[in-house]
């Protein structure tokens, strides 16, 4: 089916009815309200909701309703023209036209590529065994709902980063029994320093939640529907409900077949344009120099850059983000920012570190600041459990790159109108 | 049920009387209002007695050698100790040494037995500090230790010059007797005579900021002027006096006073010339003047001064000495510094002979004995071989204190009588003796104006504690000596010291109270305040003397003293460039044994310190530590830059003792030197050098419970309310300070929490233990830390709320809202709380802020700092 399409202003069309291409429209609609004419093509079948979401989702906080962000009628208040419930299949960059696996076809002057990223599943023996599951879409949240309504006992984790606590965490709070499977000695260690990630683990273990740290998978067991999970170490662990949530890779496959510049991401310059002018890219599934992002914040300055160039405010540039996180578990506080290892990074600066600990009161911060070879002493890095109500505050002085010699003593203890 | 006891404050020799008020076993202190003294007001001081009284670290039993033994075994230890002592060496191989804080009753037991039954007059009293200097001038001048006036002469007077006293932190009560009087006469003026702007300036229309020890010149030079412009009283001098012309000459001979004193000429003529015209003048002299190796001569110059203007013993007029502690004159009157016999009497051979017969004495002491500070030479050279101690702290307040505790050290028997068990003093004694203390002893004291007022018993008797006059009767009567001392009662001793007051006495000595003499003990309880001197035909006191004109010297004439030239012994030189002068706080008493025990005296001025003019400190700055070095020894203290101080002068806090700063004990320091006729040490005039001390650490410790902190070189005490506070400065860091800092207490099972920036040598910890803050420890290697205030409050709550503990390692609230350190005692105001107060809500005059904050309200010592701070935060409108 090809459709019928007003010819008089210049198209845009949106792979991608995500959190980042979709924020990038907002952005455009607020400067350009009448510019282009919008298309959007979404894979799952709902209006634009808040992934972020999935989490308190999962764990009874919040309601379907609550976390859509853009309902469909939105799109018809706005003029655009939405495609749900089928994935795009091919971009013919010679044409400037694209199509879904359904048939539709829509051509374009201004290409947005937000295909988000895919969860990474291990190749285990058993992985397509029911009962096994990622952890990405509201799809993914209805079978674990429908696991722990249909009073299944027990589920595994495969995976202790961010994703896979906020599952635990949930299922938890469903209450099902809950285990954490995860290579690493440490939970979160691209996010935690080891005390921080002891102290986490610690705070799990309160609520409930088990641990298998330093564990590998072996296999998922079962016949009909998985049933444990078996560890290379021997071990055993029963399950009625397996989820795998051991990372994400960007979603490439599009581009590539397109023909784009892709390495692990989707290849994008300062303007967030691919190899193609006419087609940019923002969301997860960008490499920007040499960077992947898998947090929101990141992503709201590139949909405000491609807001910008498409507005014609051709010198707005994104170059780059700092990695900050806020784990949205419930009861426990944790945010990192930046780099938080000790370590030097060039002979002319050192790197200090404060820590301020609290165990007994579930509270550990780290700062990690560098002094240059000028005397400058600039935050790198920040872990935070327990207590991250300053993180806002921390994130902005590692964006801004602010010296703060001067204040090295109170900087451990927040600004005094947010400590209140 | 609610019952009153009139008695007697602690503290300063103003003497003023406190009501306490007991309802339900808890006691409210109160100025008494019919005391003639205060007339119901009372000082910081004296309105935090009730915070004094607690038995911690009191001495409850008999020690000997740190065992715990029956009194028969500590008396009989300390009478066959003295005896052997005697037997072998002669009586004056042993010595007494008193104090002020004695009541006359104990005092005048304690001077019997030494002078009348031991045999030597080696009993001396730590009064020798205080005011000796004041003693001797007097009876160079008036034949005998007289103070002619009263206060009401402050009220009464048109012109009050204060020379060397600090009235306003001192003697508080009678600084707001002169303010108060000026509120109704505004004729009254008020010359201030110091080195330094004290907060007494406050209250005064000149302050002639003199050159140390130019105190003689300036009155010599008064009298010249007197002379010259035809203002003496001749009549009077010819008639009452002898000696004018002499003293005359010596003025005449002396540097013009305007060179010596460092004070414009026209300054000086303007003090004198008010001097000269005001008929109702009162010139108050305390420690500035008596504590110099020429103290006597300063006395004397000022009442030549009086002398040669006819102005002794009149309503609103005379020289008056004010003395510094509450029953230093009660110690004078029965004979217990060692140049005076009893009684006003003296070691000639009449008097020995007069009250030998009166005491039916066994062996009397015939010549003068040691003053305090030759008695410890002569301990410290072995020829004192035994030692008793009553009621003071000398290893902390005699001068070159260190070589006082190497004296003890060497002595073989030393005795304390003590009310507390760890003072610096106590640590070398052989026996301790646990004394009773205020509010549980029963006598009676003078104050500065002769008035003898009753100090009563309100609280029940600790321990095994005695009181000094039945310790020292128990040991007499183990002594062999039961006849002469049969005392069972305070009021027996009372009656035999008024009765030897009017034995043959016809009139010579003044100090006469021999009505008092058959009091009986309902009576006595039952006394009232009155002065001396009460003789049979006199029996309800006598509020001045020598207004007639007539003395007591044996020709009735009073003498004019010739006052020479005389310099501080050691001056300044290359080595020891500036002038240590030493003297006292407003919240603090002597070595602290008591008021350091209170939270909100502590407040006031929590560390000892350096004041010093901006100009002498190169290289430091305020609030930074400083050692302060002599010949005899060195301290460590906070420096304070003020204005106030005059360049080349440092003024150092004489309190603090090893117990409460390890190494801020200033009388370490002073000079041991001493004035010729009075014995009184130059406790204000040393020379010193300071440099900048620099530790590798700086912090604090606040803690539920008392702590040994021993890493560190500077160590503060500081009493808080429900935590003790540890001020610290080091020269080695542990190892680790995570555990240094769970090393500090033995008490296991607390949460710990810290932070620590190590490079940057900063860490801070805290202690949790049934949700209560237990300790916290805060160190940094500069001295930038956080106020101590509000982390020192959370010692008070029951709980810690979850906002509290997140805040706790940053030292502050969450909120801003940090008093600053405390200015009103009585309320806890902050100075945070009163500049805030006095900017932002335009509250610039004193009432103002009391009626809002309450501050200044209750005893009124912080009124000048109150004024202070109006004045600093209205540039402009500068007082």
């Amino acid at each position: 089916m090809t459709c019928t399409l007003n010819q008089t202003k210049p198209r845009l069309v949106l792979v991608g009815n995500g959190m980042a291409g979709m924020r990038a429209l907002e952005e455009l609609l607020k400067r350009a309200p009448d510019r282009y004419a919008i298309t959007v093509f979404g894979a799952e079948p709902h209006g634009n909701y808040n992934r972020i979401q999935l989490s308190p989702l999962l764990a009874g906080e919040r309601t379907l309703d609550e976390i859509i962000l853009h309902p469909p009628a939105w799109y018809a208040q706005h003029g655009i023209e939405l495609h749900t419930g089928s994935p795009v299949v091919t971009i013919d960059r010679t044409r400037r036209r694209v199509w879904n696996a359904a048939g539709v076809s829509v051509p374009y002057e201004q290409l947005l590529l937000a295909t988000g990223s895919m969860p990474v599943m291990l190749p285990l023996p058993g992985r397509d065994l029911p009962g096994v599951l990622s952890f990405r879409t509201i799809d993914d949240v209805s079978a674990m709902l429908a696991a722990a309504f249909a009073k299944r006992q027990r589920a595994v984790v495969i995976g202790g980063g961010l994703l896979g606590l906020e599952a635990a965490y949930g299922l938890h709070k469903r209450g099902m029994s809950v285990t954490i499977v995860h290579l690493q000695p440490h939970l979160l260690e691209r996010q935690l320093d080891e005390p921080a990630a002891c102290l986490l683990a610690g705070h799990l273990r309160t609520l409930g939640i088990e641990l298998a740290l330093g564990a590998q998978t072996e296999a998922l067991l079962g016949q009909e529907r998985v049933t444990a999970v078996q560890l290379k170490d021997g071990r055993v662990l029963p399950a009625d409900l397996v989820v795998m949530a051991v990372g994400v890779r960007p979603d490439i496959e599009l581009a590539r077949q397109a023909g784009l510049q892709c390495e692990r991401g989707i290849i994008v310059n300062d303007a967030l344009q691919t190899s193609d002018p006419r087609i940019h890219a923002v969301g997860e599934c960008v490499q920007h120099r040499g960077q992947c992002y898998g947090l929101v914040a990141p992503l709201w300055d590139q949909a405000q850059v491609f807001a910008e160039q498409l507005a014609g405010k051709t010198d707005a540039q994104f170059t780059g983000a700092i990695p900050a996180t806020t784990l949205k578990v419930t009861g426990i506080d944790v945010f990192s920012a930046g780099d938080f290892q000790t370590h030097s990074a060039d002979e002319t600066s050192i790197t200090e570190t404060l820590v301020l600990r609290d165990p007994a009161a579930g509270i550990y911060k780290k700062l990690v600041l560098r002094t240059e070879s000028d005397g400058a002493i600039r935050m790198v890095g920040v872990v935070l459990i327990g207590d991250a109500r300053a993180s806002g505050w921390y994130l902005n002085l590692l964006k801004d790159g602010t010296d703060v010699a001067a204040w090295r003593d109170e900087l451990m203890f927040g600004p005094v109108e947010q400590a209140a | 049920m609610t019952t009153s006891i009139r008695t007697t404050c602690p503290y300063c020799g103003v003497g003023c009387g406190i009501t306490a008020t007991q309802d339900h076993g808890s006691i409210q202190f109160s100025g008494d209002k019919q005391h003639p003294a205060n007339f119901g007001r009372l000082c910081s001081k004296g309105a935090a007695v009730g915070d004094t009284l607690s038995l911690e670290n009191r001495l409850l039993y008999p020690q000997i050698q740190g065992r715990q033994v029956d009194w028969d075994q500590a008396l009989a230890a300390v009478a066959d100790g003295f005896q052997q002592v005697i037997a072998e060496y002669g009586p004056d191989a042993v010595a007494f040494y008193l104090s002020g804080q004695l009541l006359t009753e104990d005092y005048y037991v304690a001077n019997k037995l030494m002078k009348g039954f031991i045999g030597s007059a080696n009993v001396d009293t730590n009064s020798r500090l205080c005011m000796s200097s004041s003693v001797a001038g007097h009876k160079r001048a008036f034949g005998e230790d007289v103070v002619p006036g009263n206060y009401e002469d402050l009220e009464q007077a048109d012109l009050i010059v204060l020379v060397g006293s600090n009235l306003a932190w001192c003697h508080p009560v009678l600084y707001q007797r002169i303010r108060a009087a000026r509120e109704s006469n505004p004729q009254l003026q008020v010359v201030v005579v110091d080195p330094r702007r004290t907060a007494t300036c406050d209250l005064a229309d000149m302050h002639l900021a003199i050159k140390p020890g130019s105190d003689t010149a300036l009155f010599n030079g008064l009298l010249n002027y007197l002379h010259q412009h035809d203002q003496l009283d001749t009549s009077y001098i010819a008639a009452h006096t002898n000696g004018f012309d002499k003293a005359l000459a010596s003025a005449q001979s002396d540097i013009p006073p305007a060179a010596r004193c460092g004070v414009a000429s026209a300054v000086l003529e303007q003090f004198y010339a008010q001097f000269a015209k005001t008929e109702k003048t009162v010139t108050v002299y305390s420690q500035g003047v008596n504590q110099s190796s020429y103290g006597t001569d300063k006395v004397n110059a000022i009442i030549n001064c009086h002398l040669a203007t006819g102005r002794v013993g009149k309503l609103g007029s005379g020289p008056f000495s004010v003395t510094g502690q509450p029953n230093a004159m009660g110690g004078r009157e029965v004979g217990g510094l060692a140049n005076t016999l009893a009684a006003h009497r003296d070691f000639d051979a009449a008097d020995i002979d007069s009250v030998g017969r009166f005491w039916q004495a066994e062996r009397m002491a015939s010549t003068p004995g040691l003053k305090a500070v030759d008695l410890f030479q002569a301990v410290g050279e072995g020829r004192i071989k035994a030692l008793w101690i009553m009621a003071t702290n000398p290893v902390v307040s005699l001068p070159d204190a260190d070589s006082v505790r190497a004296a003890l050290k060497r002595c073989p028997l030393v005795v304390v009588s003590e009310v507390n068990a760890n003072t610096d003093t106590a640590a070398y004694a052989d026996i301790l003796l646990p004394a009773l203390a205020w509010g549980e002893k029963d006598g009676t004291v003078t104050n500065s104006e002769r008035r003898i007022s009753r100090q009563r018993a309100l609280l029940p008797l600790p321990g095994e504690a005695r009181s000094d006059w039945w310790i020292v009767t128990q040991v007499a009567q183990r002594m062999g000596f039961e006849q002469a001392f049969p005392y069972e009662s305070p009021d027996a001793v009372f009656r035999e010291h008024a009765a030897l007051s009017g034995f043959e006495n016809d009139g010579a000595r003044a100090f006469d109270i021999s009505s008092l003499a058959n009091l009986s003990p309902a009576e006595y309880d039952a006394l009232e305040p009155l002065q001396w001197p009460v003789p049979a035909n006199q029996p309800n006191g006598t509020t001045r003397l020598f207004g007639d004109g007539f003395y007591t010297t044996t020709d009735r004439r009073a003498r004019f003293i010739a006052i020479d030239q005389r310099q501080p012994v050691n001056a300044p030189d290359a080595e020891f460039p500036l002038i240590l002068n030493t003297g006292r706080i407003r919240d603090q008493w002597h070595t602290m044994t008591r008021t350091g025990k209170s939270a909100r005296l502590s407040a006031h001025t929590p560390e000892p310190y350096a004041e010093l003019h901006p100009v002498d400190a190169v290289g430091i700055d305020d609030g930074k530590l400083i050692k302060l070095k002599s010949r005899w020894g060195q301290v460590l203290l906070r420096a304070r830059l003020n204005d106030g101080q005059q360049p080349g002068s440092v003024f150092v806090p004489m309190h603090w003792s090893q117990e409460y700063a390890a190494t801020g004990c200033i009388d370490a320091v002073v000079n041991p030197v001493t004035d010729p006729f009075s014995g009184q040490p130059e406790s204000k005039h040393t020379p010193v050098c300071i440099m900048p001390y620099r530790p590798v650490w700086y912090g604090f410790v606040l803690s539920r419970e008392p702590l040994n902190l021993s890493n560190s070189t500077y160590r503060v005490s500081v009493r808080g309310d429900g935590y003790w506070r540890y001020e610290l400065a080091g020269e080695t860091q542990p190892a680790d300070w995570g555990d240094w800092a769970r090393s500090l207490s033995q008490v296991s099972g607390w949460q710990w929490l810290d932070y620590a920036d190590h490079a940057a040598g900063r860490y801070r910890a805290a202690a949790i233990a049934q949700e209560r803050l237990q300790l916290c420890a805060f160190i940094a290697p500069q001295p930038l830390l956080p106020p101590r205030e509000w982390l020192g409050g959370l010692f008070g709550q029951a709980t810690l709320e979850e906002t509290e503990r997140l805040a706790l390692l940053a030292g502050r609230a969450a909120t801003q809202n940090d008093a600053g350190p405390i200015v009103c005692s009585c309320f806890q105001v902050g100075l945070n709380t009163l500049t805030g107060a006095i900017r932002e809500q335009g509250l610039v005059t004193t009432k103002a802020l009391g009626e809002t904050l309450r501050a200044g309200t209750n005893c009124g010592s912080c009124l000048p700092e109150l004024r202070g701070l109006i004045a600093q935060c209205q540039p402009g409108q500068a007082a």
